[in-house]
């Protein structure tokens, strides 16, 4: 045979893996034919193409293992189970840059399903050549392997300390100063996911410098990075308050403000999720947010949201008012109270209501002055329904007691006392009598009437409470509650 | 001696009568003993009455003296009770008073300003207003915050409008740096409109012969959209938006089946239509001449940049015989070490003129498109038309 016969059958077997490589990594694409590509055994083809003498053979190659382990974690574990990760690691730190984007997408795709996958992964010494990706020039490279130690730091703090002993977060800092806007997405979302797990791992982010970094690419138009910097930001400053100083020396405030007022949810939804972290460390913390109008953008946020991006906002306010009656005072004053009530009463979930109910305890547990502003707007008895309402969760039904109990404890207004004579149970109701002889008592001393107490269903507190408010009630409350309480005492 | 007489006459009865007048005594001797004790005890009684009478009226004087002796004593033990308990409520009242004040002072000075508190709510609320406003005056292009009570504040409470006043003055900052770049973008997008304008009127340019509508003779100066017009490179059409149909190539032209039947129409003809008349041609005919096979001659069946595209087709199958991509260099030149100086000719930045910059000017900027032009060699037309005349001159038999 001559030798061009004999080249033309290698031509032919090169064109046939070739199709075959490019034809699987489309139909991984739909997950229709997945099924059908494993049980085919796919696998093991892939494989040994991988090891292929043809650059484009390898790189489809690669990219096709890692559409298939991208859909579920059987295939993942299979990818493992096969030994392709040594031969992966291995190449990508010689190969070219299309290779190197298959490898790291490959790793991120077995990384992604589960922490024992990523403790594979880092065993096989994947971490020491991703880092060294991270220092390519093309910015693909450095996306694809910034996304792949995304995916692995983000199940536990053993797999991120893995991640930041191999020198990544340094690179990453350096990731996000790139003009590109999906490589700076991807490297903010890899340090807000290494910096969530620990106050150590948060702080070695911190050292890098990576505050100043996010904190001026806040003003950035793209949502989506806005939504990955306030997250990482929000995962540094939750775990002390020291790192949440740092954020703040970053000079976050009033910008951070402008990102309460996007149009995209999640971006609202993360603005509020910092400033709540950074607001509930201390009272001075609180108190910079107050001074920086920081309340009425939340308050507003609220307005403007529904559901669960409304969470963070309210449990800020929570948190601001649960550190000094001046803080309540100013929560007050910028009209927080009607919008809690308002998502106390709108909302369907059973703990957002819960964190409402929290909330607005907080707020109104001070002092008579917020007990009041609170009482006015006709929460208690919303209050009162959720607790004794049977569908109410038990952690809804608990904050609301402790709300209720805070609130009547300080409360003087008696217009909004008086419904509840009517339809509390007597565990609150000794509060409200409590509360009502406070009132009148001192009022009406020179009054002479009898005392009558029966007998005692009424446990004792009750009595002696109605012993002091007895000789005072009766012509300052109206003729209704008049025949209430002698009903009561009737019993 | 008449006594003496009368004396003897009666002494006998003297001792008759004195015994009888003992013994008429007698039974009054008892009582009067009885009468005489009772008298001498009644006086007895009365004396010794008398005399215990005297020693209680002594007595009581003693006492009376020694009680009111004892009571002033006791008195003056009450007076100085009375006395101290009097300061005491004297010192307590006046304490009070110190304290109340003292305690007031304290607490407004040093542990809470009613005032202060006062007025930190109320430029809380001033500077949340200006935030919620800001948002929305923001596409108003105007930032109102009101300066006079921040003023007032700053005067009279220096430490807590500091943090509101930096907060305002960067919330300032950030609107002014927002209306900064909505004026740089509308300036952009007008540039864009006015440079479309020219590009579009760039007829009205006037030339040598004939002044334009800008470059009026009857005025001083041409207009600035004459300057304007100069500058604008030529609008080309727009070329007609034509749909990517599924591109198929010369030789599979004939394999989709549609495109051998009639043409249809989405409108059906009319029922009534008059057949139409006439000796009719046999259908397969008609079809195989319709659609006929495009016979492309060698001309149109290549690509123009044949030559190139067959040498990258080349290129590319070499490099996939290749074990290595780096190039191979010759072991030859492992020794030849020695770093290469290149001439004077090369080394200067002046190298020499090419052709084409010394015999062609160009222009760039009025280039209408990018690419230059290129050499496409003609090919030759007797080749095609091989086999396909109808005459059969001039072939061997």
């Amino acid at each position: 045979m001559s030798q061009r016969q004999v080249l033309q059958v290698f031509e032919q077997y090169q064109k046939a893996r070739t199709q075959f490589v490019q034809m699987v990594a489309e139909l991984a694409t739909r997950p229709q034919n997945i099924e059908t590509l494993q049980n085919a055994g796919v696998m093991s083809l892939l494989r040994t193409l991988l090891l292929d003498v043809v650059p484009t053979i390898q790189q489809t190659a690669a990219l096709a293992l890692g559409r298939l382990a991208n859909y579920n974690d059987d295939l993942a574990e299979a990818v493992v189970k096969c030994d392709i990760l040594p031969q992966l690691v291995y190449s990508l730190a010689e190969q070219n840059r299309f290779y190197k984007k298959a490898a790291a997408f490959v790793l991120r795709a077995v990384g992604k399903h589960s922490p024992q996958l990523a403790q594979a992964i880092v065993d096989c010494g994947a971490l020491d050549t991703l880092v060294i990706c991270l220092e390519d020039f093309d910015p693909g490279v450095k996306e694809a392997a910034a996304w792949a130690l995304r995916y692995i730091a983000r199940h536990n703090a053993e797999l991120s300390q893995a991640v930041v002993d191999a020198g990544a977060v340094p690179l990453l800092v350096l990731c996000i100063q790139e003009p590109e806007i999906a490589l700076k997405r991807i490297a903010a979302s890899a340090l807000s996911d290494i910096a969530k797990h620990s106050p150590e791992l948060a702080q070695t982010v911190v050292d890098a410098g990576a505050v100043a970094h996010l904190a001026q690419m806040i003003l950035n138009p793209d949502a989506k990075l806005k939504h990955q910097i306030l997250s990482a930001l929000s995962q540094v400053s939750k775990h002390s308050v020291d790192l949440a100083e740092m954020v703040v020396e970053a000079e976050i405030f009033p910008v951070v403000l402008t990102c309460l007022k996007d149009k995209d949810e999640y971006v609202k939804k993360n603005a509020s999720t910092l400033i709540r972290e950074i607001a509930k460390h201390t009272p001075e913390l609180s108190q910079l947010v107050v001074n920086a109008g920081g309340v009425a953008a939340v308050i507003d946020c609220i307005g403007s949201c529904k559901g669960n991006t409304r969470l963070p906002g309210i449990m800020m306010l929570g948190y601001v008012a649960a550190h000094s009656e001046n803080l309540a005072m100013a929560v007050i004053i910028s009209k927080g109270v009607p919008q809690l009530s308002v998502c106390l009463s709108e909302e369907p979930e059973d703990h957002i209501k819960a964190a409402a109910a929290w909330a607005l305890g907080q707020i109104g547990r001070h002092t008579p002055e917020h007990a009041r502003a609170v009482a006015v707007t006709n929460t208690l008895p919303v209050l009162l329904s959720l607790y004794m309402s049977t569908e109410s969760s038990e952690d809804l039904q608990v904050k609301s007691k402790k709300a209720i109990k805070n609130i009547l404890q300080k409360c003087t207004y008696l217009p909004a006392l008086e419904p509840f004579l009517y339809d509390a149970p007597p565990n609150i109701l000794k509060h409200v009598v409590g509360q009502f002889s406070k009132v009148l008592y001192p009022l009406c001393q020179n009054v002479d009437f009898e005392i009558r107490c029966e007998a005692s269903i009424i446990p004792l507190d009750i009595q002696i409470h109605f012993c002091r408010g007895w000789t005072a009630i009766n012509h300052l409350i109206t003729e209704q509650s008049y025949i209430l309480i002698l009903k009561f005492t009737a019993e | 001696m008449a006594t003496l007489a009368r004396l003897q006459a009666r002494s006998s009865t003297v001792g008759n009568q004195y015994y009888f007048r003992n013994s008429v005594v007698d039974p009054f001797r008892k009582k009067e003993n009885d009468a005489a004790v009772k008298i001498q005890s009644w006086f007895r009684g009365c004396q010794v009455r008398s005399y215990i009478r005297h020693l209680n009226r002594i007595v009581t004087i003693i006492q009376k003296w020694w009680r009111s002796f004892l009571g002033r004593k006791q008195y003056q033990l009450t007076v100085q009770v009375a006395y101290y308990t009097m300061m005491m409520n004297l010192y307590n009242a006046m304490a009070v008073r110190i304290q109340r004040r003292w305690r007031g002072y304290r607490v407004r000075k040093y542990l809470f300003n009613y005032y202060y508190l006062k007025e930190y709510l109320k430029v809380v609320s001033e500077t949340n207003d200006a935030i919620r406003t800001s948002f929305v005056r923001q596409k108003e292009r105007k930032l109102v915050i009101p300066n006079c009570l921040l003023a007032h504040c700053f005067n009279h409470y220096p430490t807590i409008s500091t943090d509101l006043w930096s907060a305002r003055k960067a919330l300032e900052e950030f609107a002014e740096m927002k209306e900064r770049e909505e004026k740089k973008a509308n300036l952009e997008r007008e540039e864009k409109k006015r440079d479309y304008q020219a590009r579009k009127m760039h007829y009205l340019l006037s030339t040598k012969q004939i002044p334009g509508i800008y470059n009026s003779p009857f005025r001083k100066e041409p207009d600035p959209w004459e300057l304007q017009l100069q500058k604008a490179k030529p609008l080309t059409h727009r070329r007609p938006k034509v749909k990517q149909k599924d591109s198929t190539s010369l030789t599979d032209w004939l394999a989709c089946t549609s495109t051998r039947s009639f043409p249809r129409s989405e409108i059906l003809p009319p029922i009534n239509r008059k057949q139409c008349q006439g000796p009719f041609r046999d259908i397969t005919e008609v079809l195989e001449q319709r659609y006929r096979p495009l016979e492309p001659t060698l001309r149109v069946a290549e690509p123009i940049d044949e030559l190139k595209l067959a040498r990258e087709e080349l290129r590319r199958e070499e490099w996939l015989q290749n074990v290595n991509d780096n190039m191979f260099l010759p072991f030859s030149s492992y020794h030849k070490n020695e770093k290469y100086i290149p001439s004077m000719h090369l080394s200067s930045k002046y190298g020499p003129v090419s052709y084409k910059e010394q015999f062609r000017s160009e222009n760039p900027k009025k280039w209408i498109c990018d690419k230059d032009f290129q050499t496409v060699l003609p090919s030759f037309e007797l080749f095609s038309k091989y086999g396909k005349l109808y005459s059969k001159a001039g072939q061997i038999v």
